[in-house]
């Protein structure tokens, strides 16, 4: 045993300084990746160009109707296919309920821009539906109507098929979380089960359905892929115009910023409606009992359930593998090699580094909790609200700016041009990458570390373990799971980004996003199947993993 | 020759609000002393502030007369030997039962590793078990594992917080004295904290009870009962009332029925005093010119503990065999039989006790 002096050169460490040896890398982190929102929100401080001028006299009015009409017809297309669903599985049974429990979640796995261009390949003129109206009834061009899939409309319907997995999701949890008890004493006063349906088990659950509408309104804020095929003029499709059209990157910004306000209002929305949900919890010791439909009322239930996965997903999953064997045969199957590995290899590294940030931050606050390693990690995670035509513009910026000052330093001094060093460049994308998706991954990993009681850390370390092989050694083997979960969801999330992607690419580099993208744009939709399909298949593995985990908790739900 | 562990006028703060103030008390080699007291007196923060997870505001902690903790440094957790065994065990999930043991072995030779694997299991009797995970165990046999994995690594001090409370209550006091036979047994020197007296009664040599963050008692089980030096102390540990009494001209005691003849020099005439008195002080006896209503009682098995009001009105527990079966209202026939009087002045501080 080691015999120190007691009078002093104690081998004790300053409590300070271990706090900082965390918070500092914590708060680099965090302020890193504020940087290109806070470029965003700083370009309203900048001077407006003259085609600001231009814009609101022409397509401004344009993209602020659009992008409100179709945040209120997604609202609605979503609150009414996730509530009708969750109410359906939740608090009925009917034939099949099980099967639709998990399958309807299925839609989760297409991203918007996907099913767009696979229904305009089934709607449209020459598509199989009106072909074979035309070949029925022996009508020809121009002699019917049919509503026009590339529209408004359109692009509202595709969201909200893909898209109401969100309000799916919290309501079903909502609605199996209400207490028997307070439903029975509605009944006991007298209302029917409609009425306690609309006047005691929706307004409970409605903290829970606001945040699942919240979430579905951002992800159409973000999307770009579908409004741009269809040609609607929202906001994300004319940041892509002002910056490619008309090179004009700090009006970009500008249109950007009044973007994020837009998101920045649904983002206090969702938390406003989490925040309300631990008030509407009330911990149900015994759940609901169903109401079970028979006969008619149950071929009713199973139809809409059908209807709405048939919708979501089978058609167009069906769709796109029938196009995709159409083209088997001339598939260049070494190009699409070489596109998928691009693909996963962009997506692992993004996800790889999701991780690792996600645990200096989680492991930080776990280690030394307190209101800055907080800010910070919640300052880190807010890239999940932020579209990625936001970020990638808020990415593009400060990159090109370096670029620049680093290519004058050298022309400077050694008479060397540099040239574009990041912008880019694969760091930059991945970069961005992180912005947008790291709260995917802190989310993981905090709860599962969250899991972990504080006693198995204190354990270890007076088991003689420092902080950082209580890491190595207990956290990481037991949060294997929630690790390898984390690397899934952004991994998959990478691979269905189509906007951040598009902007921020390095030449000639595709992924199979931007590849089905380019070739849908082109109308060679038989041909994008392939690539897509991929992107669907990859995109199932999150929904099957999420049915496992939600799957736990079924048998005690019965 | 330092104690092996001493804490001098430790204070624990959060912020402004101070969990733990001016605690000094000493352990030698071997004794297993007991931080008892009711939930938040700031016993589990007192020993976490020796398991180093807490740093202390004032005073010192030390080891074999090394700090180990003084205000503003402190020596981290994994350099402090000592071992503890937490409310929840905190076994490693995924590792078997016998590499949790092994867990703080790191610096053994792999042969001598073993053996002192084996050396653990034998002393908590789970040979077994050794390949077995702790799901797979009941809450005694991870009981077992957690002291074992604590005790691995031969600690100078073993910790153990609410080490029992987890646990059915039939197994708790039994496992306490198996516990206790086992850490004398092998010499360990440990500190147990509990809100359960005869927990601590069933463990410890010396018990040190807290009250709002403040060693209220330091002392032997016995002592802690039977001479209690405040009302605090009197009433939190056993059963009991504290009756207000007052000394008469003789200097004898006098609560209103003259019962209590005992004089003593320091008692003044006319002075107030607060008597402690035991269900045990207070016995049956048919003969008995004395009888009390019975204002309510309840049913312990063996015994009717009764709750009898005297003639002032002040209530005083008693004892009874559980055939004496007087219903409430009705009058029970007493004999009061203090062995041992303890008397408080009024302000709570101690006055001298005196032994009939």
């Amino acid at each position: 045993m080691e015999i120190a002096t007691r009078t002093q050169a104690l081998p004790l460490s300053r409590r300070s300084r271990a706090n900082l040896g965390w918070r500092v890398p914590m708060l680099l982190t965090a302020g890193v990746i504020a940087v290109p929102v806070l470029v965003i929100v700083g370009s309203l401080f900048q001077g407006f160009s003259p085609v600001w001028e231009h814009l609101l006299a022409t397509v401004l009015q344009d993209y602020v109707v659009n992008s409100l009409l179709l945040m209120l017809g997604v609202g609605v297309g979503t609150l009414a296919l996730g509530l009708t669903s969750a109410w359906l599985t939740a608090m009925c049974d009917f034939p099949g309920r099980r099967f639709f429990n998990w399958a309807l979640l299925l839609p989760m796995a297409i991203p918007a821009y996907i099913i767009a261009y696979t229904y305009t390949g089934i709607l449209d003129y020459a598509g199989p539906v009106q072909s074979a109206l035309r070949a029925q009834f022996g009508w020809g061009y121009g002699d019917y109507y049919f509503p026009a899939i590339r529209s408004l409309g359109g692009a509202i319907c595709m969201l909200s098929l893909v898209l109401y997995p969100y309000v799916f999701l919290l309501a079903r949890v909502a609605f199996r979380e209400q207490s028997t008890a307070v439903l029975e004493a509605s009944r006991s006063l007298g209302k029917g089960p409609w009425q306690t349906l609309f006047q005691v088990a929706l307004p409970m659950a409605r903290p829970a359905v606001v945040a699942g509408v919240s979430l579905a309104l951002m992800e159409t804020l973000a999307d770009y892929g579908t409004v741009a095929y269809f040609g609607v003029n929202a906001f994300t499709t004319g940041i892509f115009r002002t910056w490619y059209g008309l090179g004009e990157l700090q009006t970009a910004a500008q249109l950007a910023a009044f973007l994020l306000l837009f998101v920045f209002t649904l983002f206090l929305l969702e938390h406003y409606s989490r925040r309300r949900l631990r008030f509407h919890h009330n911990s149900a010791r015994q759940q609901p009992g169903r109401i079970v439909l028979e006969g008619w009322r149950g071929g009713l239930a199973c139809a809409i359930a059908g209807f709405i996965l048939l919708a979501g997903f089978l058609l167009p999953a069906l769709q796109l593998g029938q196009w995709a064997l159409e083209r088997w045969g001339d598939t260049d199957l070494s190009a699409f090699s070489r596109l998928v590995g691009s693909s996963f290899g962009l997506a692992a590294m993004a996800a790889a580094a999701c991780l690792l940030i996600a645990l200096l931050l989680g492991y930080g606050k776990r280690l030394h909790p307190g209101p800055v390693e907080n800010q910070a990690a919640r300052v880190s995670a807010m890239g999940y609200a932020v579209p990625g035509t936001v970020i990638a513009v808020g990415v593009l910026i400060p990159f090109a700016w370096l670029d620049n000052r680093i290519d004058g330093l050298m022309r400077e001094h050694f008479d060397i041009s540099t040239g574009l060093l990041l912008s880019g460049t694969l760091t930059a994308l991945v970069f961005a990458y992180v912005v947008r998706f790291l709260s995917v991954s802190l989310q993981t990993v905090e709860s599962g570390l969250a899991r972990i009681r504080p006693s198995i850390d204190e354990s270890a370390r007076s088991l003689g373990l420092r902080p950082l092989a209580v890491l190595r050694r207990i956290h990481l083997p037991m949060l294997r799971g929630s690790l390898a979960t984390a690397l899934l969801l952004v991994f998959v999330d990478v691979l269905k980004e189509l906007p951040t992607t598009l902007i921020l690419r390095p030449f000639n580099f595709n992924t199979l996003a931007v590849r089905a993208h380019e070739l849908a744009s082109d109308e060679r939709l038989a041909d994008a199947a392939l690539p897509a399909l991929a992107i669907v298949l990859i995109g199932l593995l999150p929904v099957i993993l999420m049915n496992r985990t939600a799957g736990a908790h079924e048998p005690q739900q019965n | 020759m330092s104690s092996q562990l001493a804490l001098e006028n430790v204070a624990v703060a959060y912020g402004s609000f101070t969990a733990v103030s001016g605690v000094s008390l000493t352990l030698e080699s071997g004794e297993i002393g007991c931080l008892l007291g009711p939930s938040g007196c700031g016993k589990t923060t007192l020993l976490r502030a020796i398991a180093g997870f807490e740093s202390i505001s004032a005073g010192r902690i030390s080891l074999r007369g090394d700090t180990i903790s003084q205000p503003g440094a402190m020596l981290p957790p994994e350099r402090r030997r000592v071992g503890m065994v937490f409310q929840d065990f905190a076994l490693f999930p995924h590792l078997s039962v016998a590499r949790n043991i092994a867990f703080g072995l790191a610096a053994m030779p792999a042969a001598e590793r073993q053996q002192r694997v084996a050396q653990m299991l034998e002393l908590v009797s789970l040979e077994t078990y050794a390949n077995a995970y702790p799901h797979e165990l009941s809450g005694g046999q991870q009981q077992r594992v957690a002291l074992a994995r604590a005790l691995a690594p031969a600690p100078e001090v073993l910790l153990l917080d609410e080490p029992f409370s987890s646990l059915d209550s039939e197994l708790r006091e039994q496992l306490a004295g198996e516990v206790r036979e086992l850490l004398k047994r092998n010499g360990v020197t440990a500190i147990l904290v509990t809100h359960d007296q005869h927990e601590a009664f069933a463990m410890a040599d010396r018990i040190a009870l807290l009250r709002q963050g403040r060693v209220a008692q330091l002392d032997t089980p016995y002592n802690l009962y039977h001479n209690p030096g405040s009302e605090f102390v009197a009433e939190f540990i056993g059963q009991g009332s504290i009756l207000t009494v007052s000394v008469n001209e003789a200097g004898e005691l006098n609560d209103g029925l003259g019962m209590l003849d005992m004089g003593h020099r320091h008692w003044q005439a006319g002075e107030t005093l607060r008597l402690l008195v035991r269900p045990d002080d207070i016995e049956y006896d048919e003969h008995s010119q004395l009888s009390l209503v019975v204002r309510g009682r309840s049913f312990r098995g063996a015994h009717y503990l009764y709750d009898l009001v005297l003639p002032d009105g002040q209530h005083v527990p008693c004892l009874a065999p559980s055939h004496i079966d007087v219903p409430p209202g009705g009058q029970l026939p007493v004999r009061f039989n203090l062995q041992h009087v303890v008397v408080f002045e009024p302000d709570t501080t101690p006055a001298e006790s005196a032994t009939a």
